[in-house]
């Protein structure tokens, strides 16, 4: 495929891409979160259609309408988040879209048969076909999964982040399989963020970097680690933070975490923040950082630790308790998390802070709409208008109205989870600006973010985590992206 | 650039009118259908908006009174005829003011008729009508009321923090409900012996019956309830998007348990004016009252996925069916041709409602 573009509104998530894929080669994509792998595989999987761009099969001009139009050509796709039904049988999923069959009649046993011949060549014959999906471990659900592709003859492929949920043994076993297919001529896309695996197992490498091709047809083998970094870092739009706040070094903590555990989700964190700092979480996807702050706020149990604001500990667990005592979160998914969707911007303001505006239960509609119209003037979201459904705004402007709402409540604590996932450069700053202006006002922010430099830039000190624990703690301007990477994709090496 | 005109129709849900649209400042905004109907000035559109609904519905209502002056002439142009429409109107009208809340919050209860019947028994046993006697008739209306809240109180408890799936929770209700009903009742219908509970609520002030009152004092409650207090808003919010509201700091389980306390709390009240209307209690009191309570909601303009709630359109949808009934019934057309329409009007309704959802979803 040649310069591929694909724009979303308000976002070009692709924006010039080049990859070519010779039969038989697993071809490795490299690229931080965001970088564009995901929709690259979309693209190529038929579910998104390029704004631009060409992609050729076996020398031919091709377009992908739809998801079945890839998979006629022979591409099957993997999916991150697994796409299997779960209240089937491990067959009937196998050959879900193409079951055998005769005058109409799907022929179970035949399905049967064929499931197991497949999972025995995946060297998981104790998988059996009659089992319901749902039974299953997520590692047998990627092997169900890898079935499928192979259940149709797929000359390509596609497989993102296969290994994520799989042990070294298993890995070891998927790695086998891929050889054997690519040993008949079968072609792979392999996404993975560990490095040590696109060595393994990887013939060429591609590095995406903000939707772009940075570098294609790199050797897998030699290519210098230093080098597949350098080119994945180092943005081509500088972000322009705000001069860091001053912290009062002896200042009493806001917000102290303690030996915050959740079983399979992450271990032991324990960190402070104290008034006007902004401490950042830095990770790739799945290292434990939504988690952590979703538990701070409640919205998840602890397993164990303890959360306290201004020295009194927070009830876990509830959210009701960690609002109450001062906590705001702007979640991670804007739109499934934070906004009510159908619902007035006013509405959504003001929805942490109804008792404010109610006398004996009485909404004063006014005083809301007073309140809701002075934010969103000095928070600049354009298009104005309170009783705008807040669907009908672009991410950032949404982003905005979230962040209103903590505002609002005047927060002492605020968890800020991936504040600037789908947002324009220009809000960027603006909320990078806002967030400046909490801190001024003593406000203590604790700041998730894929994009390194967000967290080094915005934050006084920062945690890395992966593999679900902190590898390092430390004042960020002591970090630089390279450092954090470097310390994400060492520890992370299966 | 857009001139924002922020208007409040009649019924005092707000609605924002755009004079023009600003395709630069919202990228990811589909062309704007809901929040501004008028923005295209078709008809479509101004059909779209809170207002505009409603105003369909008022037109709906009014054909209907012309078909009934047509056909049935001074019979259905009457002042006792109107009052006749209202009284039928208002039992299962109180009971959809109920289920415009639950189905506002992204629920659904299919327990109403059978909690309507279970009250209406239980508040006219012996053992309550020999307390009623001794002591006032009150104490019926309140084990009416009683009996409805702890099945609500049953429903929302299953639901909100035994977690299933509200259809199934009230549809064990709607089983268990009238199965205990036909216990109590032994099958036979009792008779409200009190004189005074049928003399109040079986008469009239000012000319207008006592069960009418009930319906509207119990709509304007609503109305204010839903679009004027915290818990209204609530409402919407849990429907719209409960992991939003719960992230917002609100206790959602707990908001959806009040949900169907107050829905049972309104079939209680049903049960009172069902029993006031026929001076009896008995276990087929309320059949099929989900359907129309649901079918009143839906018609009215409330989305049944939640989030949304509207109690004028409700009390328009209400009217809507008890007018057909009464024109057709003055028409001498059985029951079976009524449900055929019913049936008809229910889908026609949900489909334009869906054209709705669409322009606003893109």
């Amino acid at each position: 495929m040649t310069n591929v573009v694909k724009r979303f509104p308000g976002v070009v998530a692709l924006g010039g891409v080049d990859l070519d894929v010779q039969s038989g080669e697993v071809h490795c994509l490299l690229g931080q979160n965001g970088a564009g792998k995901s929709t690259l595989i979309k693209v190529l999987a038929g579910v998104h259609e390029p704004n631009e761009g060409t992609i050729e099969w076996a020398g031919d001009a091709v377009t992908l309408h739809h998801p079945q139009a890839a998979m006629d050509l022979g591409v099957a796709t993997m999916y991150q988040e697994l796409d299997l039904v779960e209240g089937l049988t491990v067959a009937e999923n196998i050959f879900l879209g193409h079951e055998p069959t005769r005058f109409g009649f799907s022929q179970r046993t035949s399905a049967r048969r064929e499931a197991a011949r497949l999972l025995a060549r995946l060297g998981h014959p104790e998988i059996s076909p009659a089992a319901e999906v749902g039974t299953l471990s997520a590692a047998s659900c990627q092997i169900v999964s890898m079935a499928r592709a192979l259940s149709r003859d797929a000359q390509l492929i596609i497989m993102d982040e296969p290994s994520a949920v799989l042990d070294a043994g298993e890995v070891a076993q998927l790695f086998r399989v891929i050889r054997e297919v690519t040993d008949q001529g079968v072609a792979v896309v392999y996404i993975s963020h560990r490095l040590e695996e696109i060595r393994e197992i990887g013939d060429r490498v591609t590095v995406l970097k903000d939707g772009k091709t940075v570098a294609t047809g790199l050797d897998a083998k030699s290519t210098p680690t230093q080098e597949l970094i350098r080119l994945m870092t180092g943005r081509s739009i500088e972000y322009v933070f705000p001069p860091k706040p001053e912290v009062v070094v002896d200042a009493e903590p806001v917000l102290r975490v303690e030996g915050l555990s959740r079983a399979g989700e992450f271990g032991s964190v324990s960190f402070d923040v104290r008034p006007g700092e902004v401490v950042g979480l830095a990770g790739l996807v799945g290292s434990g950082r939504s988690e952590v702050v979703e538990t701070i706020f409640g919205a998840r149990k602890p397993t164990s630790g303890t959360v306290s604001v201004d020295g009194t500990v927070v009830r876990g667990g509830s959210v009701a308790a960690a609002v109450a005592a001062g906590i705001g979160l702007c979640p991670e998914e804007r739109k499934s998390q934070a906004l009510v969707l159908g619902a007035s911007l006013a509405s959504n303001i003001t929805l942490a802070t109804l008792p404010r505006f109610s006398r004996g239960g009485l909404l004063d509609g006014s005083a809301e709409v007073e309140a809701a119209e002075e934010l969103l003037e000095s928070l600049d979201v354009r298009p104005r208008g309170v009783h705008r459904e807040s669907r009908t705004l672009s991410g950032g402007n949404q982003q905005k109205v979230v962040l209103a709402r903590w505002l609002l409540r005047g927060c002492k604590v605020l968890l800020l989870d991936e504040p600037t996932r789908g947002v324009d450069v220009g809000a960027r700053s603006e909320i990078y600006a806002l967030i400046r202006r909490l801190t001024d006002e003593g406000v203590a922010v604790v700041v998730v973010s894929s994009e390194i430099p967000e967290v080094l830039g915005l934050s006084n000190r920062v945690l890395v985590l992966a593999d679900r624990t902190v590898r390092h703690e430390g004042p960020a301007d002591e970090l630089d992206e390279h450092a954090v990477l470097d310390i994400i994709l060492k520890g992370d090496a299966a | 650039m857009s001139a924002d005109v922020t208007k409040v129709d009649q019924a005092g849900e707000p609605v924002a009118g755009r004079a023009e649209g600003d395709a630069t400042a919202t990228p990811s905004g589909p062309p704007v259908g809901g929040a501004a109907p008028r923005k295209d000035g078709g008809l479509a559109g101004f059909l779209s908006g809170p207002a505009g609904r409603n105003a369909g519905l008022v037109l709906a209502l009014i054909l209907l009174v012309v078909v009934g002056i047509v056909t049935a002439g001074d019979r259905f142009a009457s002042p006792e005829n109107a009052l006749t429409i209202l009284r039928l109107g208002s039992v299962i009208g109180v009971v959809s003011v109920g289920m415009t809340f639950v189905i506002s919050g992204g629920g659904i209860d299919l327990s109403v008729g059978a909690i309507v019947a279970l009250s209406s028994v239980w508040a006219t046993t012996v053992a309550t009508q020999t307390m009623a006697a001794n002591v006032h008739w009150i104490v019926m209306v309140v084990a009416a009321l009683v009996v409805g809240a702890v099945c609500g109180l049953v429903n929302g408890v299953l639901i909100a923090y035994g977690r299933m799936a509200p259809f199934i929770a009230t549809l064990a209700m709607l089983a268990a409900a009238r199965g205990l009903a036909e216990i109590i009742a032994k099958r036979r219908t009792q008779i409200i012996r009190d004189r005074g509970f049928i003399e109040f609520f079986g008469g009239s002030v000012l000319g207008i019956p006592v069960l009418v009152i009930m319906f509207a004092i119990v709509a304007v409650v609503g109305w204010v309830l839903l679009n004027r207090t915290t818990f209204g808003r609530r409402t919407l919010a849990i429907g719209g998007n409960p992991e939003a509201a719960r992230l917002a700091g609100i206790r959602v389980q707990r908001q959806t348990m009040y949900l169907y306390i107050l829905l049972g709390v309104a079939c209680g009240i049903a049960a009172v004016m069902i029993m006031a209307r026929t001076t009896t209690g008995t276990s087929t009191h309320g059949t099929l009252y989900e359907l129309d309570a649901i079918a009143a909601v839906v018609i009215g303009g409330t989305l049944l996925s939640g989030g949304r709630g509207t109690i004028v359109g409700t009390v328009l949808g209400v009217l809507i069916f008890t007018t057909l009934t009464n024109v057709f019934t003055l028409n001498n057309l059985d029951t079976s041709t009524q449900a055929v329409a019913k049936g008809a009007i229910i889908v026609a309704a949900v489909l334009l409602q869906q054209r709705v959802s669409r322009t606003r979803s893109g």
